[in-house]
């Protein structure tokens, strides 16, 4: 036996535990409502005792018997009942014994499924610094797919089952984030029946889709042939153009807000979607032309040197042999300016005072007071998120690929 | 057109222009063209009158510019065809501070009405009146009175003065086109106390937000470096942050980390953690004292930030799990015969492999991360300590309603991007593809 094994294995289990109990107590708290108060001294006691059994049968030569997984989970359910006094959560069993129930043999299962990924290998001998590494690795990646799941999708969770919430249960238990059932389909989306009948949502909608579209059309329209001509026509200030699109897309939008303001007011600009969408493009070219540009660079260009020769002029080459090959970056261009647009914030809160005209974002923002209750809010929130996160969902692959075929943006 | 110039003629490969080459720089200007000129108009020329905007003494009420506004009525009390009536028009200049100048009153008199006496400066042609009034003083009222008597047809319509309207031109100084320049912008924020912890705070705000949305990215890449069922998944999860409208996880936070009826406060004192609520984004400091040393916590900006590293991480994920997948593996293999455990791979193969695109996402988010608006504008409005540059432009030009002052704001802000951005050129790394 080498202690330094043993260490090992033993703290390998106390993370295991307690991570396991603090995760599987706020869940429980936020899904029933009732206030667990995970106790984590016992959970990492239940998985240090965990991971020592399954080590110790691990390290027998012999096998057949009993397993060393069930060992394990033996080893972490009765010391988890018995040094928390058979109150895992901190509940007395009583209260919501299902779901109680349902923590704890979820408490059991992960932390010894997680035992035995991470110390699949692991000894009470002593083991070379490789193997050490290993589960050390191991341990560092649990933790870190928890805790990023977590942090990702915790905001998101909060957000859609506040939506549905009433104003008096958020008040009484913040900690409740349950779906009510009793109050039926309509009382849980009262908030967002409310959103399109007395706050113009639907409209917003609108708004929001068409100028997400016309702004995408007007980008791809300008974008396509400075992208072509800066991909494959040699003239004089390529390199400088081309790098410049960039520059300007270092230019904050707060920097132009001012200037932009100040005349779109003498034109009579400012109140209008016409105003949007003379500035949502200008902001999405550089960037548009950027993505297509690295794109056409990256086609052969023989097609096109055999297309010239067999007579096609210039802008029919584009039209018939470019613009077909390039679909796909075509679509995730397109993707990506129409989320620019839909998720535009500055330009429409400046810009926009009547609500008649208000995009998405200028009407959740308008939400935002002391007089329209929390999960108005976050229904808001709820519809300006859904149809971009389907469409993103939709064309992930195409958004990756576009994003990182050379290009970036903030 | 196929003339032949001496460097063409000479052995070697073709210098200069030939005509094919011409029609093609042709096409490719004309082709880009539209797109710069937009472009020009829409980014480069605001950047420029923003340094305009900046030297002039102008309030976001100066937008409006100063006008003679008119109001027409009947006066007298005309009841039967031949009494006597007077239109009168009521003038007014706009500005308390402006003259304006070439003042010229035209309207239509309404039919039925026969002028009998005209005010000075006044003529009338037909039915068409044009009243000079030349240049009036700020402040300016008066009343135009035009006699005449009615008839039956002038009597039989609904307010007749009201067909046609009474339009007034004249010239004013507008102050954004005027000439007049001011340094007082400048001195005033350069003066202000607050600005230099507004600069401050815009570097702790840009450099933490960057290292942390770089840090937890290559965090994430590394997660997702190996194949499992389910990456697919957890790779679109984990881009949902980036891809969701700023007003929707903005606003979420908010609600998640409400003193009142947030859930993360109502979790950690109902476990113990925190005996009283923590206004995550209203308290400027948090005290605490270590080794008896006083230190203060800046909470309100480090929520921010955390907010900031969230809400971008998945951008450097992206780019950081492309450039590794595209590692060539045999490295690993060689370093795995020679008993390289999987730390040293990562610190002497992998990490030297991703140092480029690490230092390009660092630089850029940097830039980006300066430009940032929206995210603190939504978060805390720029209260409690985390007033960055940005908001400070906001602040100062409609929050205070001085668009000179937040121009001036908005000039130091390029001022600084330009520094970076050139620095940028100078560092960035050229293979990366950018």
């Amino acid at each position: 036996m080498s202690p330094r094994s043993v260490v090992i294995a033993a703290v390998t289990g106390l993370i295991c535990g307690v991570t396991a109990m603090v995760v599987l107590g706020v869940a429980l708290t936020l899904i029933t409502g009732a206030v667990a108060l995970p106790q984590a001294t016992a959970a990492g006691l239940a998985g240090l005792a965990g991971a020592l059994a399954l080590v110790w049968r691990q390290s027998r030569e012999s096998t057949g018997g009993i397993p060393a997984w069930a060992i394990a989970a033996t080893a972490v359910f009765l010391v988890l009942m018995t040094a928390s006094f058979a109150a895992p959560f901190g509940l007395p069993l009583g209260t919501v014994t299902v779901w109680q129930g349902l923590a704890l043999v979820t408490f059991i299962g992960g932390v010894t499924a997680a035992l035995r990924l991470c110390l699949r290998d692991a000894r009470l001998e002593a083991m070379s610094r490789y193997e050490r590494e290993v589960i050390y690795i191991r341990v560092l990646k649990g933790i870190g797919f928890v805790v990023f799941t977590i942090i990702v999708a915790l905001p998101f969770y909060v957000m859609v089952m506040t939506s549905l919430k009433s104003q008096q249960a958020l008040l009484a238990n913040p900690l409740d984030l349950s779906i009510d059932v009793s109050q039926g389909l309509d009382g849980l989306l009262r908030s967002y029946r409310e959103l399109f009948t007395q706050f113009n949502f639907g409209r917003y909608l609108l708004v929001s889709a068409y100028v997400s579209i016309a702004t995408v059309l007007l980008t791809l329209l300008f974008s396509v042939p400075g992208a072509y001509a800066v991909a494959r026509l040699r003239f004089p200030g390529q390199g400088f153009l081309s790098r410049s699109v960039l520059l300007i897309y270092m230019v904050p939008a707060i920097v132009l807000v001012i200037p932009l303001y100040a005349v779109f007011s003498q034109l009579g600009l400012r109140n209008t979607l016409t105003g949007l969408l003379i500035v949502y493009p200008a902001t999405t070219i550089p960037v548009a032309l950027y993505m297509l540009q690295g794109y056409f660079r990256g086609l052969p260009s023989e097609l096109e040197e055999a297309g010239l020769m067999d007579g096609l002029s210039r802008v029919g080459v584009i039209l018939k042999i470019t613009l077909p090959l390039s679909l796909p970056a075509l679509a995730s261009v397109s993707l990506y300016v129409f989320m620019i647009a839909w998720n535009e914030f500055l330009f429409a809160f400046m810009f926009l005072d009547d609500p008649g005209i208000f995009t998405l974002s200028r009407g959740v923002v308008s939400l935002n007071s002391s007089e329209v209750p929390r999960q108005h809010l976050m229904a808001g929130a709820v519809i300006a998120t859904v149809p971009v996160l389907v469409l993103f969902l939709w064309f992930e692959r195409f958004l990756v690929q576009g994003l990182t075929a050379g290009s970036v943006k903030g | 057109m196929s003339t032949k110039t001496p460097a063409e003629a000479s052995s070697g490969p073709p210098k200069g222009i030939g005509p094919m080459q011409r029609r093609e720089m042709w096409l490719a200007y004309l082709m880009l063209l539209p797109t710069f000129a937009i472009i020009l108009v829409i980014v480069a020329g605001p950047l420029l009158a923003n340094f305009w905007i900046s030297v002039k003494p102008v309030q976001l009420g100066d937008l409006r510019p100063p006008a003679v506004l008119v109001n027409e009525r009947v006066r007298g009390n005309p009841e039967a065809a031949g009494d006597s009536a007077t239109l009168e028009y009521r003038l007014r200049n706009s500005s308390q501070d402006e003259e304006i100048r070439d003042v010229v009153l035209r309207d239509a008199v309404p039919e039925g009405f026969n002028v009998t006496g005209l005010p000075d400066g006044c003529g009338l042609e037909d039915n068409r009146l044009t009243c000079m009034l030349g240049t009036v003083e700020p402040g300016w009222r008066d009343r135009l009175r035009l006699e005449g008597t009615v008839s039956n047809a002038f009597l039989a319509t609904d307010d007749p003065e009201e067909i046609s309207v009474a339009v007034v031109t004249g010239d004013a100084d507008n102050v954004l086109t005027s000439f007049e320049f001011t340094f007082e912008n400048f001195s005033r924020i350069f003066s202000a106390r607050e600005f230099w912890s507004v600069l401050r705070v815009t570097f702790y705000y840009t450099i933490f937000g960057t290292g942390g949305a770089v840090v937890l990215g290559l965090f994430a890449a590394q997660l997702l470096n190996t194949a499992f069922a389910g990456r697919g998944f957890l790779r679109g999860l984990f881009l949902f942050p980036y891809v969701s409208p700023v007003i929707a996880v903005a606003f979420t936070w908010v609600v998640l980390f409400d003193p009142f009826s947030g859930t993360l406060n109502a979790l950690l004192t109902k476990m113990g953690v925190i005996t009283d609520p923590i206004n995550f984004f209203g308290q400027r400091a948090i005290g605490f004292s270590l080794f008896g040393i006083p230190f203060e916590f800046p909470l309100a900006l480090s929520t921010v930030i955390a907010f900031e590293a969230w809400r971008y991480f998945p951008l450097s994920f992206l780019f950081i799990l492309a450039r590794m997948q595209s590692i060539n593996t045999d490295m690993y293999e060689a370093a795995e015969m020679d008993g390289a455990t999987p730390l040293q791979q990562f610190w002497y193969l992998s990490l030297p492999q991703l140092m480029g695109i690490l230092s390009v996402l660092f630089l850029l988010r940097f830039i980006w991360t300066f430009n940032k608006f929206d995210d603190i504008f939504l978060l805390t409005g720029g209260n409690a300590g985390t007033r960055t540059l940005t908001v400070d432009v906001y602040e100062q030009g409609f929050a205070l309603a001085n668009l000179g002052a937040g121009a001036a704001v908005a000039v130091v802000v390029f001022v600084v991007l330009v520094t970076f951005a050139t620095l940028f050129i100078h560092f960035a790394p050229k293979e990366e593809g950018l």
